[in-house]
């Protein structure tokens, strides 16, 4: 031992001295080789929260120029665009200023109703409209977090529906008890659906895209067959839906019988809470992570991969369970067909908007919420499609999809590692040869 | 060809990477680019080869002054590189790989005949002995490796940048590509020679240019002693060789028997393997990469299911154990390959210095992480293990590569162990850490832990081991004293046993240095191919 202390001291003001650097001056020829090279899809999910304003803003500019090509008034000036162009300039403008401030009214706030329960209820129908939303969103931002690409959630979303729905006209129990056992029935429908993905991932190394494509339409033509079948088909209707859920299944309402919003929005608030310590401070979220960040290094460390599929899938399919619940006993009040609409799609782009971040995605659904809610009062006030909510939305993907797109074809540097696009160039030559 | 450079400078935002090099590179000599990791020298070789254009200052060629706009700009002015990652295309024979990029064509069909001459001629001139019509995916390392080098001569390079090549090879090949490099210097060639690997920059240069953070600290002769080399490269002194008492055998031992492995597609990977390694000892398992050393480790830790055989540490079996229970019985564990099995680049520091052990009732409890001892065990590592980072809430994919060895190690070394397996142990480490980590796991082997080390670095197998053990194809060839002569380990690298290993080399010092050629012939072809199906 004795002969060692001297060198080891020897080392030691040399290291000292370097540690003066701010940045350790290796770090960006090493990355040339030693970092993992983000994914696609990483780089996508991942993207910072300026990427998704910006993103927003661009789809909003270009929505706004749809929106002004496809105005009659806009069309009737253009034909005289030569004499006069600035009248075909101000109709296009008035047309998508108009179709906006009529968006904004109708998800926000109206200065037009004739009380404050009116002007106020916009809002209220936004976070009605978002709350299904939420849920679906953390399912699938979850799943993204731990590198599954969870396009399950619509499955989900149905057995969540079906199983809350069955819980909520069957069982004759005052409300108080009622609301835990309908979110229990969302949760365990969910989780079931959500699971057999993970299994099977898990098992037989199935890709979790191709399974859980499959495992919606098992879940969609499920409802359907179930609807039909006396365990859940209203009686003495021919139609593939269910009785009315009678008022002790139903959700609280938390502003008053003039507003929709109901006690749903609350859960969806925790469950926001839920998936952010989830994510950030339990040890089941840091194996997830683990897992979808690196699964050969968690592997090595003793976390188990397999089982962290199958957790991830169930814990976003109780998500999106959740999500079905609250659909039935919050804001339809009856399982049909349609119970599930396209949640489990717009569930990915709130996901992909929210950067796959609890909080991020709250917000990304509060925004599909207005879209929704204000889509409705733009079409009516001044005639712009209810379509083009659909557009913007997509646009907003598009635009959150294209920056690494765009940084490949221009061979930009990319802002997550160091200058490694020029390498790749000459590296696409030529396959690396296998050592 | 001269090349010379003249106050090259390279940025990458605030972060100057070269700065203001001066080299040149005279024909007929092999000037030779010394420096750690993260010196500088790749990204210098990307400048000179065109990947990057420099911020500052101007290359030249023969005097006249040279812009790049690419790659194929620098080999249309007579510069070949052979990079330290092959680019061939593996199911491509040798002459459609040289082709690729040049294609001469006949009407509408590829000409290959011309560029199958051209391989020839340039094969017998320098006793490349390269047959056009292999596939590449079937040649050793080494034969791939003049694959590349004809790819540039077929171009008419006639400055030659090696990018450390001899990373990848075997003692032998890298003896032999020392000679063809000798032939091309005589041949009038310029070459332009990258390596941190002092042995053989001192047997091959003519000029030594050393770099140290971006910039020229000095030039040396190939004469001066590989301490004075090593010290400016770092820019400090360091001690190259481990410092170690004798081994102190303690009661801990482990005991591996008849460890048995195959591929998914029926290939041996490890065959009946058997040796034991007691506590006090380090045992380095020497080899070339392939040869089962790396299925060896990670069987150790659960990582094989399907190994078959013993492997008992103290009396307990932890064949069949999962990889947590393997950990978690005191084994530790630092893989060969460090941003892929070591760590999670995205991951801060502080959550990967607790990778195996965030569920631990120390870092966590009732399923919820301790922040503020996760915190605290980073300090502390980050101290004793001297881990340079800015923030210890960084991602680990921010530091370099020393560093992030460091971090695994650190991880590791910070349990209590029974038994330590480490691969590749300061692979890309610069001298600096290399040193320290070598100290801290002779330190473990004092404390009387079994200690195995895989390593395809000779120099680093002599100065840790007590014992040496040989791997070829998934067989120990034999475990050997450290004394071993370092052509005897590479003759039982390459097939021989110990005996004939050591016969061959008593008749082969006693006649004249020419007959090495012999036993170099028998050139093995050793592949990872099982490796990558078991993943």
């Amino acid at each position: 031992m004795s002969d060692k202390q001297p060198a080891a001291q020897q080392v030691d003001p040399a290291l000292a001295a370097d540690t003066d650097a701010p940045t350790p001056p290796q770090d960006v020829p090493s990355q040339l080789v030693e970092t993992q090279k983000p994914s696609l899809f990483a780089r996508i999910a991942g993207g910072s929260i300026g990427l998704s304003i910006g993103a927003a803003l661009a789809a909003f500019i270009v929505g706004g120029l749809l929106i002004a090509v496809t105005d009659p008034a806009t069309q009737a000036a253009s034909r005289y665009f030569f004499a006069r162009p600035l009248d075909t300039l101000a109709a296009g403008w008035s047309a998508a200023y108009d179709s906006y401030v009529a968006l904004l009214q109708g998800s926000i706030f109206n200065p037009n109703g004739r009380n404050f329960t009116q002007q106020i209820r916009p809002l209220t129908e936004t976070l009605t409209v978002a709350t299904p939303l939420i849920f679906a969103g953390l399912a699938v931002a979850l799943s993204f977090r731990a590198g599954l690409f969870n396009i399950g959630a619509q499955g989900q979303i149905i057995l969540g529906a079906i199983v809350s729905g069955w819980v909520a006209l069957n069982a004759g129990l005052p409300v108080i008890v009622m609301v835990p056992l309908i979110l229990l029935g969302g949760i365990v429908g969910g989780a079931i659906w959500g699971g057999i993905i993970g299994v099977l991932k898990a098992r037989t190394g199935a890709h979790e895209v191709i399974l859980s494509i499959m495992m919606n339409y098992i879940a969609a033509n499920l409802l359907v067959y179930l609807l039909k079948t006396p365990l859940l088909q209203r009686e003495g209707s021919s139609n593939p839906i269910s009785e009315k859920l009678g008022e002790n299944a139903l959700f609280p309402l938390l502003l008053g019988p003039q507003f929709r919003l109901h006690a749903g929005f609350l859960a969806a608030l925790l469950a926001v809470a839920f998936v952010w310590w989830l994510l950030n401070s339990s040890t089941v979220g840091f194996r997830l992570r683990a897992v979808g960040a690196n699964p050969n290094a968690a592997r090595t460390a003793g976390i188990s991969v397999a089982s962290g599929y199958i957790v991830v899938m169930a814990l976003s399919g109780a998500l999106a369970g959740l999500a079905g619940a609250a659909q039935v006993a919050g804001t339809e009040k009856v399982l049909s067909t349609g119970i599930a609409a396209s949640l489990g799609f717009d569930a990915i782009t709130v996901a992909l908007l929210g950067r796959s971040k609890p909080v991020g995605t709250f917000f990304a659904a509060l925004l599909y919420g207005a879209f929704r809610a204000g889509g409705v009062s733009m079409q009516v006030s001044t005639g712009t499609d209810i379509d083009i909510v659909l557009v913007l939305q997509a646009l907003i993907v598009l635009f959150i999809a294209a920056p690494p797109l765009v940084r490949a074809i221009f061979r930009l540097p990319d802002p997550t590692g160091a200058p490694r696009t020029k390498k790749k160039k000459s590296a696409s030559k030529a396959v690396e040869a296998a050592a | 060809m001269k090349l010379e450079l003249r106050k090259v400078t390279k940025r990458f935002g605030d972060f100057t990477a070269n700065d203001s090099i001066d080299l040149t590179v005279t024909p007929g000599t092999v000037h030779c680019l010394l420096g750690e990791n993260g010196a500088g020298k790749s990204t210098l070789m990307n400048v000179i080869y065109g990947l990057y254009r420099p911020t500052e200052g101007q290359m030249f060629i023969d005097d006249q002054p040279v812009e790049f706009s690419g790659p194929s700009d620098a080999m249309a002015a007579g510069i070949g590189m052979v990079h330290q990652h092959f680019m061939l295309v593996p199911v491509f024979t040798v002459a459609e790989n040289v082709a690729l990029g040049a294609e001469s064509i006949k009407g509408a069909t590829l000409d290959l005949e011309s560029t199958r001459k051209k391989i020839r001629e340039i094969s017998d001139r320098y006793g490349f002995q390269v047959d056009p019509d292999a596939v590449v995916e079937d040649l050793p390392v080494g034969v791939q490796q003049r694959v590349e080098i004809i790819k540039a001569l077929v171009r008419d390079a006639e400055i030659l940048i090696l990018d450390e090549p001899t990373a990848v090879l075997t003692p032998a090949e890298t003896d032999q590509l020392l000679g063809i490099m000798d032939q091309l210097r005589k041949d009038g060639k310029s070459l332009l020679f990258i390596s941190h690997k002092l042995r053989e920059v001192r047997e091959i240069s003519d000029d030594i240019t050393v770099i140290r953070r971006g910039k020229v600290v000095g030039h040396a002769q190939p004469t001066m002693s590989t301490t004075e080399l090593a010290s400016m490269m770092v820019g400090k002194n360091v001690q190259l060789t481990v410092d170690k008492d004798a081994a102190q055998v303690s009661d801990k031992v482990f005991e591996v028997k008849n460890l048995t492995l195959m591929a998914d597609n029926g290939v041996p990977l490890l065959k009946k393997v058997s040796f034991e390694v007691r506590g006090g000892e380090i045992l380095a398992v020497a080899g070339v990469q392939g040869n089962g050393q790396t299925e060896l480790a990670e069987s150790i830790i659960g990582l094989h299911p399907k190994a078959t055989g013993s492997l008992s540490l103290n009396g307990t079996e932890l064949l069949g154990m999962s990889t947590k229970q393997v950990l978690r019985s005191g084994v530790g564990f630092v893989p060969e390959d460090r941003s892929k099995d070591g760590l999670i680049g995205s991951f801060s520091i502080s959550e990967n210095l607790v990778l195996d052990l965030f569920d631990s009732p120390e870092f966590s409890s009732a399923g919820t992480l301790n922040r503020s001892k996760i915190s605290a065990n980073a300090d502390r590592a980050g101290t004793e293990f001297d881990i340079r980072m800015g923030s210890k809430e960084h991602t680990a994919s921010t530091l370099s590569g020393g560093n992030q060895q460091k971090i695994v190690v650190a991880r590791e070394l910070s349990r209590d162990l029974q038994l330590f397996v480490g691969s590749q142990l300061t692979r890309g480490v610069d001298v600096g850490s290399i040193e320290f980590i070598h100290k801290r796991i002779v330190q473990e082997r004092d404390k009387g832990v079994p200690v195995l080390i895989v390593s395809t670095e000779l120099d680093e197998v002599y100065g840790l081991a007590d014992r040496i053990a040989v791997f070829l194809h998934g067989e120990l060839m034999g475990i050997v004293p450290p004394t071993t002569p370092r052509s005897v380990l590479g003759q039982m690298m390459a097939g021989a046993t110990y005996e004939e290993a050591l016969a061959a080399d008593t008749e082969h010092s006693e006649a004249s240095s020419g007959s090495a050629a012999k036993t170099q012939v028998t050139e093995s072809a050793p592949r990872a191919e099982g490796e990558e199906n078991e993943r």
